[in-house]
């Protein structure tokens, strides 16, 4: 594939990858965007920048992605099948592409009630799976989902996916995952991981079906400052696995900088535990409002400088 | 069925703020059994209405009637004398019914006094929920027979979502994740095999979006 991503570039080469998730802002400020690539510049692989997440109105992520591109930085544009159709999708793919975005996550996304608007009228013509193939089918058939022919500049896109071993039926979520392979994925991003130990089931599941020797797999992981984040997600988070041992950690620890020290020691710990498991190809930093940590994070653990490809 | 609920007192009661003499017309099918239309509630409604008239000093005249279905002219042409009586008709039957009075009897007004909700069944005594969505290209022959459109808040074809959890839905807790119940029932059934298979984009033609849908079978056709 021309233009391959540096993403694809680190992966192919056997490299271990690193991904880091950038949000936009809920504003016009392209500042934000600006000022958050700095954390990432030349410590990441490729930075996710999310597509509304959790329903809230935000930057649009194919906007705030090439924002990123005239700071150098390779996003990895998020997109998700709440808010639009498939002519609005592939309208936005063809658009990402020309803007010189390499890389395209595929994800349902987060229902309307979460966010900002719970009365609004959600979409979802087409489902994550069938987004993959879309995307898939654009770049390598050069064709519409319609069949109609893309004549040339078909658009040339790593195609990610997510995966999220800690929602049920567990069985399913490795099936799940050999369906979006199939549907085309190049690499997968897991929901952030903090039961290590489940994790690890997943990935011999995924390792028994030699999934793993067909698609990159990035695990997800969320540094936090205090235990409330932990607990909030315990509890409200569908989906979510949290141990009570992590939350006791985080509860023990002192002081406000004691906490974040021992946050950072904590994702140290599992970045080392993944990275020692068998078909894991990199990790997916998700330090949601923490973004400055990105750095301090890699280079602790032995992550930088990112390796020439 | 279609299952309906009755819209609030207060907002019946302005609809009708301008009306003297209404009839306030029933259904016997669905909304019968679903409790929130038929004769029972006709009466129920038509006391209430008329003490809330009475109290603003402003009575009303109400003939009240539940034709055994609202949706077919020769049901409903058999109360033409007293529909053209009144200055409106007060329907509490599904969304087809007052359209079908509405056109049947353009020179009456017929108001809703009913929210049309889904097409389902009781799960329990007075207990309905939705089942089917009217997608018009039904999937249930490889989904164990449980409807993925009109039961996942996604509308998703290949699988659960992200947000399903010890078998609930990410959207509500209350309700059971359906592609749970899809994976248990095709397991149960020995079928899992129908879940491996990607699921192409549903051509949504048959559904609402290509306007307003027809059937035609010719052999009941005059
Ligand atoms: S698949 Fe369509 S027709 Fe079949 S039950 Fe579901 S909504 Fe109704
Ligand atoms: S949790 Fe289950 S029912 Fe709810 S949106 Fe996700 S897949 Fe659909």
């Amino acid at each position: 594939m021309k233009q391959r991503s540096r993403l694809e570039k680190v992966l192919s080469a056997g490299k271990f990858a690193v991904t880091a998730e950038l949000g936009p802002p809920q504003n016009a400020d392209p500042d934000v965007i600006k000022k958050k690539s700095q954390y990432c510049l030349g410590n990441v692989d490729g930075a996710n920048i999310t597509d509304n997440q959790t329903a809230i109105v935000r930057m649009s992520s194919i906007a705030a992605g090439a924002i990123a591109i005239s700071c150098g930085l390779e996003p990895v544009v998020q997109m998700v099948c709440r808010d639009r159709n498939r002519i609005a999708m592939q309208s936005d793919i063809l658009g990402a592409a020309a803007l010189g975005v390499k890389n395209l996550l595929c994800l349902s996304g987060d229902h309307q009630k979460f966010g900002n608007h719970p009365q609004s009228n959600n979409v979802f013509d087409i489902d994550s799976v069938q987004l993959i193939a879309m995307v898939k089918k654009m770049r390598d058939e050069k064709q519409f989902l319609s069949g109609d022919p893309i004549k040339e500049h078909e658009p040339r896109l790593f195609i990610g996916a997510v995966e999220n071993p800690f929602a049920d039926p567990f069985e399913f979520r490795v099936i799940r995952l050999a369906k979006k392979i199939e549907a085309g994925a190049d690499f997968i991003q897991t929901q952030c991981v903090f039961d290590v130990d489940k994790f690890a089931r997943w990935m011999e599941l995924v390792v028994k079906a030699g999934l793993h020797e067909k698609v990159y797999i990035l695990a997800g992981l969320t540094p936090v400052r205090s235990e409330r984040a932990l607990k909030y997600m315990k509890a409200e988070v569908a989906g979510m696995s949290i141990p009570d041992e992590l939350i006791s950690r985080m509860e023990a620890a002192g002081d406000k900088e004691e906490k974040k020290e021992e946050g950072i020691k904590i994702c140290l710990e599992m970045i080392e535990k993944v990275k020692n498991m068998e078909g894991v190809a990199g990790i997916h930093l998700m330090p949601i409002g923490w973004e400055s940590i990105t750095p301090v994070i890699l280079e602790r653990a032995g992550l930088l400088p990112r390796p020439e490809v | 069925m279609i299952v309906g609920d009755r819209k609030p007192l207060e907002e019946i009661l302005n609809s009708i703020k301008d009306y003297k003499k209404i009839m306030l017309m029933g259904c016997g099918g669905c909304v019968t059994v679903c409790f929130s239309g038929g004769a029972k509630a006709v009466g129920l409604l038509a006391s209430q209405i008329k003490m809330a008239r009475k109290k603003q000093g402003r009575d009303i005249e109400i003939i009240e009637c539940t034709p055994e279905r609202q949706c077919e002219y020769e049901f409903i042409d058999a109360l033409k004398k007293d529909i053209e009586s009144v200055e409106a008709v007060l329907s509490i039957a599904c969304g087809v019914g007052v359209q079908t009075m509405n056109e049947r009897h353009p020179r009456t007004i017929t108001i809703p006094g009913l929210n049309t909700k889904f097409m389902g069944y009781p799960v329990e005594h007075g207990f309905w929920e939705e089942r089917c969505a009217g997608c018009g290209d039904c999937v249930l022959e490889w989904t164990g027979g449980i409807c993925p459109i009109a039961r996942c808040a996604k509308k998703l074809l290949n699988g659960p979502c992200g947000g399903s959890s010890d078998g609930k839905c990410e959207v509500d807790k209350d309700t059971d994740c359906v592609w749970q119940l899809i994976y248990d029932r095709l397991k149960s059934l020995n079928k899992l095999d129908n879940l491996t298979v990607v699921r192409e984009a549903k051509d949504w033609r048959t559904s609402t979006n290509a306007g307003q849908r027809k059937i035609k079978f010719e052999e009941a056709m005059l």
